[in-house]
C-alpha cells in the first residue's frame, strides 16, 4: 500500500473483511458466498438506486434483468448440463434474499422466472430442457408460471382453462390471472385441463411461447406493491400448441404445479426475509439519526424493544427459510410442511417488520419520499401469493394431523411399522 | 488483438482517515480494491477483445496479496494474469515501477494495446503509463475517453482535455491511459468468479522479466520520501462574522494556509 | 541486503519508531534489548514497510534504524544549474498555469541565486516569447517549427529532452495539466530522473540545497515531502491555482535563445480535430466540489449565484430538499436522505439550515463550508468553516475573489 510520495510498490496487505454480515453465520461455502455477495453487489449498485423510480412508474426493469443475467444469477438454479451452475433452492434463496433487500419487486423479476423454470427442470424432457434452459440461464429469455384463474385462486383445483387435443396439437382456451412476468416472459408453463371430466386428475402442464397465435395478454395490473414486477392476465383463445410442449404426461398437471410450488415456496420466504431485513436496516439507521427530547430515538426503550423483536423475528424467518431450502436440496421427500411454515412465518414477519419500520420512521415513514412505506406495500403480497397464508396453515395442520395419525397407527401395529402382530 | 491491462491494488482511500491522536492511518475497515480507474481500463480491454477478438492479459506489480486483485480482474473478463512480485521491487517510485512493468510486457511478448487507468487513487501521479511507453519505445496517449476504432493497426481515439476533447490517431502498439468517461464497467459474473478462483497466476520475479536490478525498487528510484506529516486540518467549526469582504477574505486566507484551494483547477 | 534494517545493538526498545510508523510495520518482537529482560528490540515487517523513513527520523537519538539506498548512478550534479519551466501552450495561448510556475521558479531562483528559463517548443512559438519574458524569465529556450503540432506530444517530448540535456537546468517544473502530466513523465523516464506530481509546495532546503517537493497523498490525509537527490533535473508538476503567479516586470530583461540546431522529428501522432465542450454537467456524485443552495435562496432566479459559484470552483450544483420541493431546481441535484449522497472534497452549503436529512447526504464531505444568516443554524455544527452573513452578499463576494487571480 502506501504510496507516500510515489513509492509505488508496497501495496498494503490489509485485507480487512469488512463485516457487512450483521446476522447469524450460516457457514456458507465459497461458491454460496460468491452468489450471495454478487447478488448483494447488484442490489446495492444497480437495484437500490432505481427502486423508488420503478415503484412509481411500474416499468419493467429489463436493464436490471440484463445485468443480473450477465452476472450469471439466472444460471444459479439451472443444472450444469444445461449451462447452469447446478445450484439448488438454497442458492436461489440466497440470491432472492439479497435482491429483495433492495427491492422486492425487482427481485420478483428474478424469482418468478425461477418459478417458471422449475417445471421444466423437474419434468421437462431432455429435448425441452435443451430448448429452453440455456436461454433461461443467460436470461436471454425469462419464464412465467400460469396456474391461477379469476375463479380459481386458493381453490386451484377449480381451474377451467382447457387444452383440447386436436391431432398433434392442443387447443387452449381460458384465462389465467395475476401472472407475474406476464407479457415479459417468453415461455409460460400453463396448467390446463386436458380431460375436464377427470377434474384435477385431468390437468396437464403445457409450455406455451409468447407470440403463439391465440395467446394474448391482458392489461398490466396496477398493484399496491411489487410494482416493478409485471402482472398480467394470460388470455388463450383457440391457441394451438404442439403436443411436444407437454411437460411430463397428461394428467400430471397438478403434480407439476404442486411440486413446483413446493420448490419455489422458500423463494417467496426468502423474498419476504429480504424485504423485512431491508426495512429493519433502514429503521435502525433512522433511529440513530432522529432526535427527539434531546436524544436519538434509539435511546428509548420503546423503540429498542421494537427493533429487538423485529430483528429476532427476521432471524427466525431466515432460519426456517434456509432449513426448508436445505431439506428440498437434500432430497427430503415430504417438504410441504417445512416449506409452508417457512413461507407463512416469513411473510407474516415481513408484514409486521415493515409496518413496525414505518412506525419507527414516524410521520416520515408514511411519506413516499422515504423508502419504508414501499417496503410495507411490497410485503403484503407475500402473505397472499403462492398459496395464501390461510392455505399454508391448513397444509401445516393437515400435515401435523396426518403425521400424528401415522404415528398412532405405527404404535398400534407394534412399533417400527413392521408387520408383526400385536403380542 | 493482444491487449495488456496494468492494474494496481490500492487501499480504498475514500475510506482512509488519520487517527488524530496517533497521527497514523486508520486501517480498520479499509479494503484493498483494484484501482478504480484500472477497472475502467480493464472493461475497455474486454470490450476490445469482444469487438476485435484476441486476449486480455492483466499484470500487476505488487506484494503476494496483489494476486487477489488479479483474480478480481479475471472475474471481470480478463483471460490470464501475471503477478510481478519480488523483494527487489520494494520501495519503487513511478520510474522504477514503469521500468519493471515495461520489462514484463516485453518479456511476455509485447502487446498491441496496453491499457491502464489515468492514475492510481493512492499516488495520483499518472506517471506510470507514459513511463511504460517510454521504456517500450512506443507511443502513448493519456486521458482517453473513447476508442473510436482500430483498423489495419491504426487506432483513433478521443482524448479528454480540460476544455473539450481532441481526436487523435496513431499506429499500434500504443499505451493508453483511460478516464472514467470511457465506459461503464460490468459487474463480475459468477462464471468469471469461479474461473478466477481456479486460475493459475504465475509469479514473475525480477530475473524472470530480465530486469536490470539496479533500475528496480528503492535503488531504481531517483525520488525518495524525506518526510511525512499530517496537514493542518480544520478542527471543526471556525465561524467568521462580519462584513462579507472581511469574512470571505478571512475564509480564503484560512483555506490557503491549510493548503486547500477551492479555485477551479485543471483536471 | 534488506533496504531497511534495525541495528539491534543500538535499539533500546523505546517504541518511538512503532508510534511513528503510519503503516504499523514495526513491532517490538525482536531479541531482548541488551541488558534488559523486559523489553524487546524492534522488528520491521518488510511486507508492510514502505521505506518512507518516518522511523529513521523518529530514531534520530539512537540511530538504530538504517535505510540503505544505493540509487543507480545519476548525472554529474555539478554540471547543473538554473530553474527551468515548461511553457505549455495550446491554440496560440500560453497555458494559464505557466505564470504560476514561473512565479514558483522565480522564488526558487532567488533561494538558489540562479536564473529562470522557459522551455518553449511549438509552431509559431516566437509569438509567445514576449509574454513569457514579461513574467521575468531570464531566458526562453525556444524551438519554433511548423512540424510541432499542439498535440504532437512525442515530438515535444523529444525536443524538451534535448533542450534539458543541453542546457542542464537543475530543476524543471511543469503544470499539472492533462498535457503536463503526460509529457513530463515521458521526459523524466527518458532522462532517467525523478518527477513529483502535483506539488503544493516547493522550496530549497537551506542545508542540502535540494528542491523540497511537498505533495498530498491518500486523498490529502497525509502530506509527503520528496527529494530527488542524485538525479537531474529535479522535476515536478504543479496544479493550476496552487502557486501564486509571477508578477509582470516593468521592463523585461530576458532574452530568447533559439535552438534551431536541434532536429525536429516527425510525429507518430496524427491530430484529427479538437472539439470544444463547455464543462459538461459535472456529475454531482463524482464532483470534487459541490455548491449547494437551500431554503435561504428564497427564489428560483437566485439559484444562478449558486451556479456561478459552482463554475468558479469547478464544481457541481447541489440543493437541499427545500429548494427542490419549491421547484427551484430539479430533483437530480438534491443532496440528502432522499436525494443523493455525496462525498466531495469541498461542500459549500449556502442558505441551508443543516437539517439532519440533508446532513445524511453530505456529512462525509472532507470539508464543509457553510454560509447562513442564522448563527445558530445546525449546519455550523458540522461545518469546518462557516460564514455568518447574508448569502446574497457573501456568495457574490466569494465569486469575485475566486475569479480574480491572486
Amino acid at each position: 500500500m502506501a504510496v507516500l510520495g510515489q513509492n509505488a510498490y508496497h501495496t498494503e496487505t490489509v485485507k480487512i473483511a469488512v463485516k457487512r454480515r450483521p446476522h447469524v453465520n450460516y457457514f456458507l461455502t465459497e461458491e454460496q458466498t460468491m452468489i450471495r455477495d454478487l447478488a448483494a453487489q447488484i442490489a446495492r449498485e444497480k437495484i437500490a438506486p432505481r427502486a423508488a423510480e420503478l415503484d412509481e412508474s411500474g416499468e419493467f426493469p429489463w436493464d436490471v434483468v440484463e445485468t443480473m443475467g450477465k452476472s450469471d444469477l439466472y444460471r444459479v438454479f439451472i443444472p450444469s448440463e444445461y449451462e447452469g451452475l447446478g445450484g439448488g433452492c438454497f442458492e436461489m434463496c440466497l440470491a432472492v434474499e439479497e435482491l429483495s433487500k433492495a427491492c422486492g419487486g425487482i427481485a420478483l423479476c428474478y424469482a418468478a422466472s425461477a418459478l417458471g423454470t422449475i417445471p421444466i427442470i423437474l419434468f421437462g424432457s431432455d429435448e425441452q430442457k435443451r430448448k429452453y434452459l440455456p436461454r433461461l440461464a443467460s436470461a436471454e429469455i425469462i419464464a412465467a408460471f400460469g396456474l391461477t384463474e379469476p375463479n380459481a385462486g386458493s381453490d386451484a383445483a377449480g381451474i377451467k382453462t382447457t387444452a383440447r387435443a386436436d391431432g398433434d396439437y392442443y387447443v387452449i382456451n381460458g384465462t389465467k390471472q395475476w401472472i407475474t412476468n406476464g407479457g415479459e416472459a417468453s415461455i409460460y408453463t400453463v396448467i390446463a385441463l386436458t380431460d375436464p371430466t377427470r377434474g384435477v386428475r385431468g390437468s396437464s402442464a403445457i409450455l406455451v411461447e409468447k407470440g403463439t397465435p391465440g395467446f394474448e395478454f391482458g392489461k398490466k395490473e396496477n398493484k399496491m406493491g411489487i410494482r416493478a414486477s409485471a402482472t398480467r392476465e394470460l388470455i388463450f383463445q383457440d391457441c394451438r400448441v404442439p403436443k411436444s410442449n407437454l411437460l411430463g404426461k397428461e394428467g400430471m398437471g397438478f403434480l407439476v404445479a404442486m411440486r413446483t410450488l413446493d420448490q419455489s415456496r422458500p423463494g417467496v420466504a426468502a423474498q419476504a426475509v429480504g424485504i423485512a431485513q431491508g426495512a429493519l436496516d433502514k429503521a435502525i439507521e433512522y433511529s440513530r439519526e432522529r432526535q427527539q427530547f434531546g436524544k436519538t430515538i434509539s435511546s428509548f426503550q420503546g423503540v429498542q424493544f421494537l427493533l429487538a423483536d423485529m430483528a429476532t423475528q427476521v432471524e427466525a424467518a431466515r432460519a426456517l427459510t434456509y432449513a426448508a431450502a436445505r431439506a428440498i436440496d437434500g432430497g427430503e421427500k415430504d417438504v410441504s410442511r417445512m416449506s409452508a411454515m417457512a413461507k407463512v412465518f416469513a411473510s407474516d414477519t415481513a408484514m409486521k417488520v415493515t409496518t413496525d419500520a414505518v412506525q419507527v420512521f414516524g410521520g416520515y415513514g408514511y411519506m413516499k419520499e422515504y423508502p419504508v412505506e414501499k417496503m410495507m406495500r411490497d410485503a403484503k403480497i407475500t402473505q397472499i401469493y403462492e398459496g395464501t397464508n390461510q392455505i399454508q396453515r391448513e397444509v401445516i395442520a393437515l400435515n401435523l394431523i396426518k403425521e400424528s395419525v401415522r404415528g398412532a397407527a405405527r404404535a398400534a401395529s407394534g412399533g417400527n411399522g413392521s408387520a408383526t402382530a400385536k403380542k | 488483438m493482444k491487449v495488456f491491462v496494468c492494474i494496481k491494488q490500492v487501499p480504498d482511500t475514500t475510506n482512509v482517515r488519520i487517527n488524530p491522536e496517533t497521527n497514523t492511518l486508520v486501517r480498520e475497515g479499509v479494503q484493498s480494491i483494484i484501482n478504480p480507474f484500472d477497472v475502467y481500463a480493464l472493461e475497455e480491454g474486454v470490450r476490445l477483445k469482444e469487438k476485435y477478438g484476441g486476449t486480455v492479459t492483466v499484470i500487476t506489480m505488487g506484494p503476494p496479496q496483489a494476486s487477489d486483485a488479479l483474480r478480481e480482474a479475471i472475474a471481470l473478463g480478463a483471460d490470464n494474469a501475471y503477478l510481478v512480485s519480488d523483494r527487489a521491487f520494494a520501495g519503487a517510485d513511478t520510474l522504477a515501477t514503469a521500468y519493471a512493468l515495461a520489462c514484463t510486457v516485453r518479456k511476455l511478448g509485447g502487446a498491441d494495446v496496453i491499457l491502464m487507468g489515468r492514475q492510481a487513487i493512492d499516488g495520483d501521479t499518472g506517471q506510470v503509463g507514459p513511463g511504460v511507453a517510454e521504456n517500450l519505445g512506443i507511443s502513448h496517449i493519456t486521458d482517453i475517453r473513447k476508442i473510436e476504432e482500430i483498423a489495419d493497426s491504426r487506432i483513433v481515439v478521443e482524448r479528454l482535455l480540460e476544455d473539450g476533447y481532441a481526436r487523435l490517431a496513431t499506429r499500434l502498439p500504443v499505451v493508453l491511459t483511460v478516464v472514467k468517461e470511457i465506459n461503464t464497467p460490468r459487474l463480475p459474473s459468477l462464471k468469471g468468479k469461479l474461473a478466477a478462483k481456479k486460475a493459475e497466476i504465475p509469479i514473475l520475479k525480477a530475473s524472470d522479466v530480465e530486469a536490470d536490478v539496479e533500475r528496480l525498487g528503492l535503488n531504481g528510484s531517483p525520488t525518495q520520501v524525506m518526510k511525512i506529516f499530517t496537514p493542518t486540518r480544520p478542527s471543526g467549526g471556525k465561524k467568521f462574522t462580519g462584513e462579507p469582504a472581511a469574512t470571505v477574505g478571512a475564509l480564503l486566507e484560512e483555506l490557503t494556509s491549510a493548503g486547500i484551494s477551492i479555485r477551479k483547477s485543471g483536471k | 541486503m534488506d533496504p531497511i534494517r534495525v541495528i539491534t545493538q543500538n535499539c533500546v526498545g523505546c517504541k518511538l519508531c512503532v508510534k511513528s510508523c503510519p503503516f504499523e510495520a514495526i513491532a517490538l518482537t525482536g531479541p531482548l534489548v541488551q541488558g534488559r529482560t523486559d523489553r524487546n528490540t524492534a522488528v520491521i515487517d518488510l511486507g508492510k514497510c514502505t521505506l518512507c523513513g518516518a522511523c529513521v527520523e523518529a530514531c534520530k537519538r539512537y540511530n538504530a534504524i538504517v535505510i540503505t539506498r544505493r540509487t543507480f548512478k545519476g548525472q554529474d550534479l555539478s554540471q547543473y544549474s538554473g530553474i527551468a519551466v515548461f511553457a505549455e501552450h495550446r491554440g496560440g495561448k500560453v497555458a494559464s498555469v505557466v505564470p504560476e510556475i514561473i512565479g514558483a521558479a522565480r522564488e526558487l531562483a532567488k533561494q538558489r541565486s540562479c536564473t529562470v528559463s522557459a522551455v518553449l517548443v511549438g509552431k509559431n512559438a516566437r509569438a509567445l516569447t514576449d509574454e513569457l519574458l514579461s513574467y521575468g524569465v531570464d531566458e526562453v529556450w525556444m524551438i519554433d517549427n511548423t512540424d510541432i503540432g499542439d498535440f504532437d506530444e512525442d515530438v515535444q517530448a523529444d525536443l524538451v529532452t534535448e533542450i534539458l540535456l543541453e542546457k542542464k537546468p537543475e530543476v524543471f517544473l511543469g503544470g499539472g495539466t492533462v498535457i503536463g502530466r503526460s509529457l513530463l513523465p515521458r521526459v523524466a523516464a527518458r532522462i532517467l530522473t525523478g518527477l513529483t506530481a502535483d506539488c503544493t509546495e516547493l522550496s530549497i532546503d537551506p542545508e542540502t540545497q535540494l528542491l523540497k517537493q511537498t505533495r498530498p497523498a491518500f486523498g490529502g490525509n497525509i502530506m509527503a515531502t520528496i527529494l530527488c537527490q542524485n538525479h537531474r533535473p529535479q522535476m515536478a508538476t504543479v496544479r493550476h491555482k496552487v502557486m501564486t503567479p509571477a508578477e509582470k516586470v516593468a521592463s523585461p530583461q530576458g532574452k530568447v535563445v533559439e535552438l534551431s540546431h536541434i532536429k525536429v522529428p516527425k510525429s507518430k501522432l496524427q491530430f484529427l480535430e479538437f472539439v470544444e465542450e463547455k464543462t459538461a454537467t459535472v456529475n454531482l456524485v463524482e464532483a470534487d466540489v459541490i455548491v449547494s443552495g437551500g431554503r435561504g435562496i428564497k427564489d428560483p432566479k437566485n439559484f444562478d449565484i449558486i451556479e456561478k459559484l459552482a463554475l468558479a470552483t469547478g464544481g457541481a450544483v447541489g440543493a437541499s430538499r427545500a429548494a427542490v420541493d419549491a421547484g427551484w431546481i430539479p430533483y437530480s441535484h438534491q443532496v440528502g436522505q432522499t436525494g443523493k449522497t455525496v462525498k466531495p472534497t469541498v461542500y459549500i452549503a449556502c442558505g441551508i439550515s443543516g437539517a439532519i436529512q440533508h446532513l445524511a447526504g453530505m456529512k462525509g464531505s472532507d470539508m464543509i463550508i457553510a454560509i447562513n444568516s442564522d448563527p445558530n443554524a445546525p449546519i455550523f455544527d458540522v461545518a469546518h468553516y462557516g460564514i455568518v452573513g447574508d448569502l446574497f452578499q457573501v456568495v457574490p463576494e466569494l465569486i469575485r475573489r475566486l475569479e480574480t487571480p491572486g
